[in-house]
């Protein structure tokens, strides 16, 4: 099972590198959920190594929560870019001093 | 029984339930407290009718005390003493504080003082206050003055003596700032309000440390536990209980508030600065006489304080061209005499309170007479432009009259009887003593007669325009029924009445061995009475009294006019220092204190100021620390399991 | 074991290319790519419900709203590649790269050991199983994502909503408008003029030709007057020029037309840059 993680901590490494670097804000949200799959994974394989399925469980419900906050999230998104014509996180940058 | 030296025993207070007409004790505070709730809060509603509420108050509490007063005299001397319970008032862990009221000998005189006096000088201020726009206020200050005299008379313990204390505290104040838009007259109430605080703290302390000491305020418990202290802690207590008493009753070093007090209306001069307020200190001792005559040391503390006040407010007497401030000094002077007799113990007690009484008549009687003369020369206080008014006021001059002959110890009058017998108690004690309170006599006739002739005698000094009159009726039938009080007053003392009466309160009076009669020490006082009443005809008779003071005159005189530089001695002492200090903080807060917070708050703004660039408010920023943070943590466990 | 050898090395590239593409939709594919490999991963370890969740619910439904958000944004967007933060792309990849050796180089120590596997849990089938642990034990958990997912809609429409902030014009006020323009402005108050129509193609890029030879300009689209593609007639000229040549047609019978741009001078667009390249294309 050691493979099955040591991806998961590859993919999850990409993912964050991704939200760091790129800058369209949907790119940044599919780096998120490429995180969150990395981590799915992790919980699948942990499931069928122990034995149970709370592993699982726990993977389903990380997706019920994902997709809760991608509705959100876009439509934070789009808020944003209808007002600002931009989609680029650097865009808002006014919370600051 | 605790039995002094002298063979005589302390009273303790052991009352009895209240029944009867005396049940209706709580009556006597509640028509003047009804009163003033009914003018102060009644507002413009009352000033048709509210003088005469505020008068009927008085007159009906005074109704209740004489009626009270007979029934207690028709009872045995051992059931004199009665209480009253009202309600439970404080009642915290240990410190229990019932709202009892104490009718007992004692408080049945100053009852009859307060009410009786008090009556008479709301019916004379009817007159006096006529034209005044806010009369009704002044009568609802009156009201709650005399309801917080009573309080404080008639309180089983010392915090509802205190609260009657303060009660009594704040009417002076609001009463002598009555004329508030006069800035002498608000200067004047903020002064005695705070040299009276100065007393209070005095007072306030030593009921804690009788609650210390008994774990009560009660008279009735502490009278009975006292026994058991030490002589240090009661002469602890007593010179605290003596600090509050100073305040109250202007004595040195607490004296410097009175004069400046004259500045109200003359009827508050009258029954609060010179027959009650002022009088509650010698009260509050002869009450403490369980205290004080377990602590020698407090009651000489008495004796001096009173000593020096009997000379200095005498000096002062001398000196005042300000006919109502002469009398100031007198009444500073008088109250001398009773602390004095105070101080002396069991022997003087009941002369104290004697004196307290007779000079409530003779002393109102003459502030009133002050009132009625300056009511007739248009409100001028200096006695260089009065002269020769015993024509133009012929009743105010007899009334005046009867007493001036009361307070110099005119033979028959009620003040020869009560002062006499102080200094002869003063002189079994001590003769220094005796001989200052002698001297003290000497010069109260100086200055007393100064202030007749300058006043009723001498030659016309009046400004141009002032028509000297008679008052009208309502002001001069309070000074008859005073001016016969003066004469008659010592009455109270035949066959030794009211010491008989007071036994049961301050003990019996002790035997004492007079080191010459007592008939050679009354001529002599009278001898020295009547060298000071001659120096003045001499000084004031004889030749003219110039329109305006000389002002070549010796430092005696000059020291005298300025009151014997009591307010420089207070502000070098007190004031002074208390500035210096207070800006020395100011100082340290500013630099110090301040520095250090300030100087705090601008190092952090300062670091936030570097620190504030590190927010971009760049997302991706933000998310880049925290990937570093991730790292660190994970390298950091890596490193432990390693 | 085949198909997660097979998979591995896939995803990890369709993951790296997610962080190189410059185009958003191209980075959704990718992503599709990685969540379908999941799937069949998660196929391979007994987990056939996530499996079809994975499918349906990520590729299917996430990942497509993904993609109409990004048509609403425009799905021309590509990313600057100019890094605008200094040190983020530096800091990131070092910060990364660190994270990733560290957990990879932690993570293949473990000897998990032989994989219990889940044969037992899903004796009577994975779904069934599944069930029975979130209606009993995760129960409360399960409720409690209903809440957020009501949520979550009523925040997306919340978010979504635009209010109206003038009155719809309806036909009426349309038409009222257009002749008040007439009386005021002195607008054209009838429909626009059509294209020119030619017989070579449909031409809605053409402008038609007034009475005088000039172009009407209203007649055409201003859309395809701000791209730059609108022809012109002596353009048009020039390609018949081309074809008689082509066809070796006698230029010279039909003087009237010849050549030169004399006759359509009066035209004020210019001839388009592009022009020639664009007729390539339409005549090839």
């Amino acid at each position: 099972m050691t493979e099955y993680v040591v991806l998961s901590s590859i993919l999850f490494t990409i993912g964050a590198v991704g939200v760091l670097v790129r800058r369209n804000a949907i790119v940044v949200f599919m780096c998120v959920e490429l995180m969150l799959n990395a981590s799915n994974l992790a919980l699948v394989a942990f499931a069928k190594q122990h034995g149970n399925l709370e592993g699982q469980v726990a993977a389903f419900f990380v997706m019920v929560v994902a997709a809760a906050e991608v509705v959100v999230g876009l439509a934070i998104i789009m808020t944003i870019f209808r007002s600002r014509r931009s989609a680029s996180v650097d865009d808002a940058s006014l919370l600051k001093f | 029984m605790f039995v002094l030296e002298t063979g005589t025993e302390i009273p303790v207070v052991a009352p009895s339930g209240a029944d009867g007409v005396l049940g209706l004790v709580w009556l006597v505070i509640a028509l003047p407290l009804l009163g003033a709730a009914v003018l102060l809060l009644g507002g413009r509603l009352t000033d048709r009718w509210g003088h005469w509420l505020g008068t009927a108050m008085p007159v009906g509490s005074f109704v209740i005390s004489l009626l009270m007063f007979v029934d207690l005299q028709g009872r045995d001397e051992e059931d004199r003493q009665v209480v009253k319970h009202l309600y439970d008032w404080i009642h915290v862990g240990g410190l229990r504080v019932d709202m009892d009221l104490l009718y007992d000998p004692l408080a049945a005189l100053f009852l009859l003082l307060i009410t009786g006096v008090g009556s008479l000088i709301h019916v004379y201020s009817i007159g006096y206050m006529e034209h005044d726009p806010r009369r009704r206020r002044f009568f609802g200050y009156l009201n709650l003055f005399v309801a917080a005299m009573l309080m404080l008379i008639l309180s089983e313990n010392y915090l509802g003596l205190f609260l009657g204390w303060e009660g009594v505290g704040l009417a002076s104040y609001l009463l002598i700032g009555f004329w508030q838009h006069k800035h002498s007259a608000a200067q004047a109430a903020k002064k005695a309000f705070v040299i009276n605080r100065v007393g209070d703290m005095g007072m306030v302390t030593a009921i804690f440390l009788a609650f210390t000491l008994f774990g009560s305020t009660s008279f009735t418990e502490i009278s009975q536990r006292a026994g058991g202290a030490s002589e240090t802690a009661m002469t602890v207590l007593g010179i605290l209980l003596l600090v509050g008493a100073c305040g109250k009753s202007a004595q040195v070093p607490l004296q410097a508030w009175l004069l400046d007090a004259m500045e109200g209306p003359t009827p508050v001069s009258a029954l609060i600065h010179a027959a009650t307020m002022v009088t509650a200190g010698v009260y509050l001792i002869v009450r403490s006489n369980f205290v004080f005559d377990r602590a020698p040391d407090a009651q000489t503390a008495v004796v001096v304080v009173a000593v020096v006040s009997i000379l200095w407010g005498a000096a002062i007497g001398c000196a005042k061209d300000d006919i109502k401030k002469a009398l100031a000094g007198s009444t500073m002077s008088q109250i001398g005499y009773m602390m004095l007799g105070a101080g002396l113990g069991p022997a003087g007690y009941a002369f104290a309170i004697f004196h307290l009484l007779t000079h409530g008549f003779f002393k109102a009687n003459m502030f009133l007479g002050a009132g009625s003369v300056m009511h007739g020369m248009d409100d001028d206080v200096d006695m260089r432009h009065y002269g020769l008014l015993q024509k133009a006021m012929p009743v105010t001059f007899l009334t005046f009259a009867m007493g001036y002959l009361a307070i110099i110890g005119f033979p028959g009058f009620s003040g020869f009887w009560s002062k006499d017998k102080i200094i002869e108690a003063a002189i079994a004690d001590n003769w220094v003593v005796g001989v200052a309170a002698m001297l003290g006599a000497g010069v109260t006739g100086f200055y007393m007669t100064r202030l007749m002739l300058m006043t009723f005698f001498s030659q016309k000094r009046w400004r141009k325009g002032v028509h000297p009159h008679e008052s009208p009726q309502v002001m001069t039938i309070p000074l008859i029924v005073l001016a016969a009080l003066s004469v008659l007053g010592g009455g109270l003392l035949l066959g030794n009445w009211i010491i008989d009466w007071l036994t049961p309160v301050v003990g019996e009076e002790p035997e004492h061995d007079l080191p010459i009669p007592a008939l050679a020490i009354t001529l002599l006082v009278l001898l020295v009475v009547a060298a000071g009443v001659a120096t003045a005809v001499a000084l004031f008779q004889r030749q003219r009294v110039p329109e305006v003071a000389p002002t070549e005159v010796s430092f005696v005189t000059r020291a005298a006019r300025a009151e014997l530089y009591g307010n420089e001695i207070n502000e070098g002492l007190v004031v002074g220092p208390g500035r210096r200090l207070v800006s020395g903080l100011l100082v340290f807060d500013r630099s110090g204190a301040d520095g250090l917070f300030m100087g705090g708050g601008a190092t952090v703004g300062a670091l936030g100021d570097v620190l504030r660039k590190v927010q971009t408010g760049y997302v991706r920023s933000y998310a880049l620390s925290v990937l570093i943070g991730v790292v660190l943590v994970a390298a950091a466990m890596l490193a432990v399991q390693l | 074991m085949i198909a997660f050898w097979t998979l591995a090395p896939l995803m990890v590239l369709a993951a790296l290319g997610i962080l190189f593409v410059r185009k958003a939709v191209h980075a959704a594919l990718l992503l599709a790519v990685v969540m379908i490999s999941l799937a069949i991963l998660y196929a391979d370890l007994d987990a056939p419900f996530l499996f079809a969740v994975q499918i349906i619910v990520y590729t299917g439904a996430i990942l497509m709203l993904f993609l109409f958000v990004l048509m609403l944004v425009g799905v021309d967007s590509a990313d600057s590649v100019v890094e605008t933060i200094k040190g983020q792309r530096v800091l990131a990849t070092v910060g990364g790269l660190l994270l990733g050796l560290i957990l990879v180089i932690s993570l293949s120590q473990l000897t998990l050991g032989t994989a219990t596997g889940l044969d037992d849990a899903n004796e009577g089938g994975n779904i069934p199983a599944l069930a029975n642990l979130v209606f009993s034990r995760f129960v409360f958990a399960f409720e409690v994502t209903s809440a957020l997912l009501i949520t979550a809609a009523v925040g997306a429409m919340v978010l979504a909503h635009r209010e109206r902030l003038t009155p719809k014009q309806t036909q009426a006020d349309l038409a009222a408008k257009r002749v008040r323009d007439f009386a005021d402005k002195g607008a054209h108050l009838g429909p626009l003029p059509a294209p020119g129509v030619y017989a070579r193609h449909n031409a809605v890029d053409t402008p038609a030709l007034l009475p005088d030879g000039t172009a009407a300009e209203s007649s055409v689209s201003r859309v395809l007057a701000a791209r730059g593609t609108v022809r012109s007639a002596p353009a048009m000229a020039h390609d018949i020029e081309d074809l008689k040549r082509q066809l070796g047609v006698d230029t010279a019978a039909r003087p009237g037309v010849t050549g030169t741009s004399g006759a359509a001078a009066s035209t004020t667009e210019d001839v388009p840059a592009e022009h020639g390249k664009h007729d390539e294309g339409a005549t090839s």
